[in-house]
Order: C-alpha cells, then structure tokens, then sequence
C-alpha cells in the first residue's frame, strides 16, 4: 500500500503511516504462523523420527513383523502396525463410504423435508462428539458382542488367541462410524452442486428418479465424492484415541479377529512409557503417519484443483 | 402389457435402492439416539453435584472432576487468547492485504494442511517442540499451544468467510471518506463480521474440548485444583488433564461408572455447542466453516 498518496485530514500523515505499515505487518505475520508451524512440524517429525530408521535399519523396521520392544534382543518391525492401518481404514472406508452416500443422496435428493429435518443434525451432533466416548461405546458394547462372535467362530480350534472381544473388527465399526458425518456433509454439497437442468434431461428421457440419481447425478458430483473419501480416509488414519483400548493391545497380523495395533494406537499405548530407542520408534511410526497423512493431503489438494478446472 | 410408457411398473432395483437409502439415513438417526441414551442410561446416576464440584482422592475415598473442568476452562482461555488474533490476522492478511499469487497459495495450502494432520501428530510435535525444546514439559501451557496450532484453520477460514460476506462497498465507502486502512478494517470489517468470528471461535471451543490425543502428551493428566493465588498463575506450568483425557485414563483403568459419568458431561457441553452454531448461524446468517 503505498500511503502517501492517502490525503487525510485528521491528524498528522507520519503516524498513521507507522500505524498502517505495522498493522499490515502484524497481519502478514499472523497469516505465515501457518507456513511456519506445518514446517516445523515436518522437520521434527523428520528429526525424531528419522534416526532410528538409521540405527535399526529401514529393512528391519518397515518389513520386518516382530516388536518386541523391551525383549533383551529388541526388534523394531513395525510392517504388521502399518498394514493393520491400511486395511483397517481400508475396511472401514469400505463400509462407511456407501452407507455415507446413501444418507447424502436420501438428504440432498430424496427425504422429504420433515425427515432431512430430523436427519441432517442427528448428523451434525454426531460429527460433533468427542472420539474418547466412541472409544468408551466401541468397549462396552461392541467387545462384549465381538467376543460372542468370537467364541462361536474359533468353537474349535486350538491355536487361535482369545481377544475378548478387543479385534480389529472392533476398531473398523467405529471407524466407519466416525467418518461417517465427513463422508456424508461433503457429499450431499456436491450432491446439490449438480445443476438441475442435468435431472430434468434424465427424467425427460425416461430415466426413473433413482436411475437418475445413481447414473447421472452421482457421475456429475463425482470429484466432490472422491473428495469426501480421501477426507474420510485421512480421519480414519488418523484417529487414535477411539481405537486404542477397542482394538486390543497388541501386536498382530491384521486379520479379523487378531488382537491389533494401529500406528496411532501403537504410539498412544507405548509413548507414555517408552525411552530410548523404542521412544525413537515410536516417532518413526508418527513420521510413517506423517507421511500418509502428507500423501493424503496433497491427493486432496490436486482432486479439488482437478474439479475446479473440470466442471467450471 | 403396458403400452404407455408412463406405466405404473415399478423397477426392483428401484426399490432396494430406496430402501437402501432410507436405512442409511435411518441408521444416523438410531445411531445417534442409541449414544445418546445409552451414555445418559449408564452415566447420568454418577453426576451430582459431588461428582462435578469434588475432587478424586483416595484417601478420602472421593471421585470428583472439577480439576479437570477446571483444566479444560484453562486450556480453553489460553488456546483462544493466542489462536484467536493470530486467526482473525492471518484471515485479514489473506482478504484484505494479499495479491493473489505464490504466497496466498502457499499460505493457504499449509493452513489446509494443518486441518488434515491427524491429532496425534499434533501432540508427539507438541510433546517434543513445547515440552522439549520450550521446556514447558508436561504443563497446561504446552497442551493449549498445541490446541492453538490445531484450531487456528477452524478461526482463519471462518474469520476469511465472514469477511468474504461483507460488501465492497463498506470499505469502499470507508476508504473514500478518508479512514486509513487499518481504521477502515477496525471499525467497519471486524465488526461486520463478528458473527463469523464467533463460530469460528465456538467451534473452536468444540474442538478443544473434544479433543484428547493431542492433550495426552503435552497436557499429562493431572487431575487436582489450583491452590489459591499465586496457584492459580502457577497450573498453567502444571500438568493438567482435561475431562476427555480423565475419561480416557479411567476407561482404560476400569472405572466405567466414572467414565460415563465424564461422557454425560462431554455430550451436554457438545449439545450446547450445537445449538450455540445452530444459533448465530441463523441469526446472522454465517456460513460456517468445519
């Protein structure tokens, strides 16, 4: 800005260029706090996280399945916690995603409007509760069920590990319900983002009211849908705390009913505790995190651009 | 049979698909009907007025969160002092100060960047960058300046939003009655959009009080009370766990009862949120932004 050219009349000139030049000062530094704090924060995870990769090795820690942490022989793989966080949002994307849709789709183009009354701020309430109580409901009630389950699939065999019910089925239900609310808010506003003149042509045509939506407007709001399941998949990566007591607590394949850890899980169970080398580690899982949550991100930023120069 | 092609016939596949439809929307509904009864059902017989205003002590055998309300309160007030200016300045920076180019863009994609780090990420940098290098260790002050980098998209974009809505035509006229830029800022913009800073901030409020995997490194779980004067100055350097950590420390220690009496409270402080939003939104007609 260049005040000079500013005539005023009240009070004197030199001041309020002071006070202008500070204030917009004060306001570009505000606006790179944001730069500054995603940079610091990718460098000290790379810090921390980095050096053990070095001192154990990456081979043995990225595809290696044994963690025994304190053994006196202590190994670092962490490939089963890694697989066990794709396949488990894998799974829980899996069942929310549709479910997520369908709900869109019911809001933005079938409900009646008393019904959307009802169901869009049950959906908002529920995006609105604290990941802690979906951890205390996932233990009180879909352990006890899983581990019924359970018991009558391994009736017989010897060599499977009771969990109580603590599994990574567990943890994928209450991870589909979590994405639930992002999945379903971003895809009914593509939903409405489709212009009506594409639904009267399809009606025109003969199509019927859901061929409608399942062939023409969903195909229309597609960028928006794709956005709404990489942001459902970055929350269910990311979530730690509404899936550490619920998927048992230790380390496994991730089959169905195997007691499993998460990367997050893996370092909200042991980060209190640990020192040393396993301390270190346990950042090498947050920098293996960091680095899916990055990819994520960056997916996301090119789908939007990608919708923004397609269907101008 | 039927030769108009209007027919009443109904596709199979149309109706499954409805049905399809109505037992998702259904299933948000029960669902949430389902947590909230269950959670009151089990919780709502350990809140009273002991349980809200006591403190747990073994030795006097009480069980009691006011230290961690109080925590939360802290951790709240502190989080907003700081998120808050720098939001609203970051959001004035981006509408009113910069040209677009490489810079906005670059300002812009780390705050959505920010949005999408997963909690947990947040905490193990707090625990290290506050706790560490600060030297704050496990202290309320390194937990709410790992909330304030958290919840600082939330302000900046509702704050950005909010000064989207307002007209050209006040600064215009602002500028053109001789007011300098910052004056025309302070006195015409912030409060036009006031209202969309405070969803911004609300649910900001919403975020922190929710939020636990953030807080479990940087906050610890202290559960006891300032001590009276200078004690109340001196818990911001003392570890201080909110009330979803409590819930968390006493799910996973087996105290249950305890653990649904917290969630009780968490919900109602998440209703009261709602209708907060719900309540500006429709009076002053914010868009906002989660």
């Amino acid at each position: 800005m260049d005040n000079k050219q500013i005539h005023t009349i009240i009070g004197s000139r030199k001041n309020k260029s002071a006070v202008e030049k500070a204030a917009q000062g004060i306001f570009t530094l505000c606006a790179f706090i944001a730069v500054l704090a995603v940079a610091s924060i990718t460098v000290y995870m790379i810090i921390n996280g980095a050096p053990a990769l070095f001192k154990v090795g990456v081979k043995d820690i990225l595809f290696e399945t044994q963690w025994r942490p304190s053994a006196e022989n202590a190994s670092f793989g962490i490939l089963w916690v890694i697989l066990t966080s794709v396949i488990g949002t894998v799974l829980a994307v899996i069942l929310g995603v549709p479910m997520g849709v369908f709900t869109a789709v019911f809001l933005a183009e079938t409900a009646p409007k008393k019904m959307a009354a009802v169901v869009r701020p049950a959906v908002e309430l529920l995006a609105g509760i604290p990941s802690v109580i979906y951890g205390l409901l996932g233990l009180m009630i879909l352990n006890p069920f899983m581990y019924k389950l359970e018991l009558a699939v391994f009736e017989n065999s010897k060599s499977h590990q009771f969990t109580g019910g603590a599994n990574l089925l567990s943890a994928v239900i209450v991870l589909a319900v979590m994405i639930l609310p992002t999945v379903i808010n971003i895809s009914e506003s593509a939903i409405r983002a489709v212009p009506d003149s594409l639904r009267a042509a399809s009606l025109a045509l003969g199509a019927s009211h859901m061929q409608t939506i399942f062939k023409v407007v969903l195909p229309a709001a597609k960028s928006g849908i794709v956005t709404a399941v990489v942001l459902g998949v970055g929350r269910a990566i990311g979530e730690a705390m509404a899936i550490t007591l619920v998927s048992g607590s230790s380390v496994n394949a991730p089959l169905p009913f195997n007691s499993v850890r998460f990367l997050t899980t893996a370092i909200v169970a042991e980060m209190g505790y640990a020192s040393g080398l396993h301390r270190q580690v346990l950042f090498t899982i947050g920098l293996v995190l960091f680095a899916f949550i990055m990819l994520i991100n960056i997916s996301l930023t090119r789908i939007l651009k990608k919708g923004e120069n397609g269907n101008a | 049979m039927h030769n108009s092609i209007i027919g009443k016939r109904k596709r199979n596949s149309d109706v499954i698909i409805r049905f399809l439809i109505n037992i998702s929307a259904g299933f948000s509904v029960v669902l949430l009907l389902g947590i909230i009864g269950y959670v009151f059902l089990k919780g709502i017989g350990k809140v009273n007025w002991q349980f809200l205003t006591g403190v747990t002590s073994t030795l006097m055998g009480t069980v009691g969160i006011a230290g961690n309300i109080v925590n939360t309160l802290y951790i709240i007030v502190i989080t907003l002092l700081i998120a808050t200016p720098v939001g609203i300045g970051s959001a004035i920076y981006l509408s009113e100060y910069a040209k677009p180019g490489r810079l906005v863009r670059l300002v812009e994609f780390t705050t959505e960047t920010l949005s999408g780090i997963p909690s947990i990420i947040f905490g193990l940098f707090g625990m290290v960058f506050f706790g560490n290098v600060f030297g704050f260790g496990y202290s309320i002050l390194t937990g709410a300046l790992t909330l304030t980098i958290m919840v600082l998209p939330l302000i900046t974009r509702n704050t950005q939003e909010a000064l989207k809505t307002v007209p050209d035509s006040y600064r215009s006229g602002a500028l053109g009655m001789g007011a300098t830029k910052w004056y025309m800022i302070r006195t015409i913009l912030l409060p036009s959009a006031l209202p969309g800073i405070i969803t911004g901030v609300i649910l900001a409020i919403g975020r922190i009080v929710g939020e636990s995997a953030a807080l479990l490194f940087t906050a610890g779980s202290g559960y006891l009370l300032p001590k009276a004067g200078i004690g109340y100055l001196h818990k911001v350097m003392e570890s201080g766990g909110t009330l979803t950590i409590q819930l968390y420390l006493s799910m996973a220690k087996a105290e249950y009862d305890v653990a649904f009496g917290i969630a009780v409270v968490l919900l109602v402080i998440v209703f009261v949120i709602n209708r907060l939003t719900k309540y500006l939104a429709k009076k002053f007609d914010v868009n906002k932004i989660k």
